[in-house]
């Protein structure tokens, strides 16, 4: 299989504080990689160095490659709001804007880059929402706040949100953290069909979720790349002792 | 139910909670009803309307000094606003280091400056400039005391907007200060109209910066560049006569004053009030 990204020798700080060291690791196109390890590890640093969200932090820093088709992320003529719109990102909290309807929420990423077509902007609504499976659930609410909806209505619109910019790769910052189990079984069928059309990488805490969903598995511990294979070697046979031990609750 | 020493505690603090609440409304309460029972009165069409008249003179009114009010606070809106908001965005935005946390600091410090030294600058560098007291010179005066006002309730209402909207502004590829404009103010303009409102509210009533600055006029507004009547000078210059007619009408005037800034604020609040119910 093709690789989306491919990621070369990665260190990020906080500071002084280094939090990535060396990572190498290639992401397949069109499958979910499932990112795990214990907390302050450095899964989430990871995954927001691949959309360059990592420098929003005052005094954070990264240095290495980021290759995504071949075009490093990282080089001085790229501008990082490119990049953002190309790799779209959910976060932990479902986070829809509280001033906005679920539809001004949905498109805000195409109204504030210069979209103005309301035809284009009602459509692109309705396609993200459907492939958000939420559009059943909201299409008669469209014009409420976003804040009126569950926490697991929350985190899908922030899927459509992210999926109405037509992105190539979503980050899932573990999306599942604040939810419910029947929440979570939605978000996980949806990541099943939209790796279809995208390359999804998801950091999550729960190995039972990272076993259902993900097609390949990376585990990192203190800020280094441990293991990474195909999701079903690393949960039968891991070749490290350390990825083993986190498996299987040792630690963590 | 046992009454024990918790509860009594409890008990005991509430009280005193409530008390003090009362305590805090007496002269607010007492303001209101002074006011209204001296003020009342003299109000009608006419001391809305028409220009003051000579002592002994029955009628007459602060139409003028209404009219100028509404001037003088309107230009200090619009120079202080724009101002104030802006700082406010840098600081909360933009300022996160040396530079904004000194500005803050000392935005922090002009709030408390008494309103009079506000009037002397503006004294200072406007009135004896143009060689002439203005209805600008008033504005100059007051605006000097909203900017600081405006600028820390912008900046405080807008680091309460949580960091994970700004992130998913961003994440979604728009530029950082689309961001700021148009998710981040308007997701904190709630606190930000409050900030402006309050400020109005306290210049609206301020009369030591107006007084050698605006000065006063017994006559309707004649350019922005001449002396212009307000409220409350114009019921300082009542209330330090002997005469009785005056002194009502001072009252009355404290009581248009009053009921304006309540107007105004209940008219924003309208007008800004929650789009989606929570």
């Amino acid at each position: 299989m093709q690789n989306k990204i491919t990621v070369n020798d990665l260190n990020a700080w906080f500071g002084a504080k280094q939090v990535l060291h060396d990572i190498d690791i290639g992401i397949e196109k069109n499958a979910i990689t499932a990112i795990i390890g214990p907390s302050g590890c450095g899964k989430s640093t990871f995954i927001r160095c691949l959309n360059r969200m990592h420098e929003v932090v005052p005094g954070a820093k990264v240095s290495g490659k980021v290759l995504v088709d071949e075009m490093d992320i990282y080089d001085s003529d790229i501008d990082p709001v490119d990049i953002r719109r190309s790799i779209g990102m959910v976060f932990q909290k479902p986070n829809p804007f509280p001033t906005m309807s679920i539809r001004d929420n949905v498109v805000a990423g195409l109204r504030l880059n210069g979209v103005k077509d309301k035809n284009v902007l009602d459509k692109t609504a309705e396609e993200s929402l459907r492939k958000a499976a939420l559009w059943e659930e909201v299409k008669n609410d469209l014009h409420k706040s976003g804040m009126s909806l569950s926490g697991g209505q929350q985190q899908r619109l922030c899927i459509a949100r992210a999926l109405a910019v037509e992105p190539e790769v979503i980050l899932f910052d573990e999306p599942c953290s604040a939810l419910d189990p029947i929440s979570t079984s939605k978000i996980e069928d949806l990541m099943l069909e939209l790796k279809e059309k995208y390359t999804l990488i998801i950091v999550t805490h729960n190995m039972q979720q990272a076993a259902r969903v993900s097609d390949r598995t990376a585990f990192f511990l203190y800020g280094k790349l441990i293991e990474f294979g195909e999701t079903d070697q690393i949960f039968k046979k891991p070749e490290e002792k350390s990825t083993e031990d986190y498996i299987i609750g040792r630690f963590g | 139910m046992k009454w024990n020493k918790r509860k009594l505690t409890d008990r005991i603090m509430s009280g005193m909670s409530a008390a003090c609440v009362i305590i805090a409304i007496i002269p607010l309460v007492s303001i209101l009803y002074t006011v209204t029972i001296n003020g009342i009165s003299a109000i009608n069409l006419d001391f809305l309307t028409q220009l003051p008249r000579p002592v002994g003179e029955p009628g007459g009114g602060l139409g003028n000094a209404i009219q100028g009010t509404f001037i003088v606070v309107g230009i200090a809106c619009f120079i202080g606003l724009p101002i104030g908001i802006l700082s406010g965005v840098y600081l909360s935005e933009y300022g996160n280091n040396r530079f904004g946390r000194f500005v803050s600091f000392v935005a922090d410090i002009l709030t408390g400056t008494p309103s009079i030294v506000a009037g002397m600058f503006a004294y200072t560098f406007v009135v004896l400039y143009f060689k002439s007291f203005s209805a600008f010179a008033g504005g100059v005066a007051l605006s000097v005391l909203m900017i600081p006002i405006v600028t820390r309730t912008t900046e405080e209402s807008l680091k309460l907007v949580p960091g994970s909207i700004k992130e998913a502004s961003l994440a979604l590829g728009i530029p950082k200060w689309k961001t700021t404009l148009y998710i981040v103010i308007n997701t904190g303009k709630s606190g930000i109209i409050t900030g402006a409102l309050l400020a109005i509210a306290r210049i609206s009533g301020e009369t030591a910066p107006l007084l050698f600055t605006s000065f006063g006029n017994m006559f309707w507004a004649n350019g922005l560049d001449k002396p212009i009547s307000t409220m409350p000078v114009q019921i300082y210059t009542y209330a330090i006569t002997p005469f009785p007619d005056w002194h009502t009408k001072a009252w009355a005037g404290a009581l248009v004053l009053i009921v304006l800034i309540l107007v105004l604020n209940i008219g924003v609040r309208f007008v800004t009030r929650r789009k989606y119910a929570m």
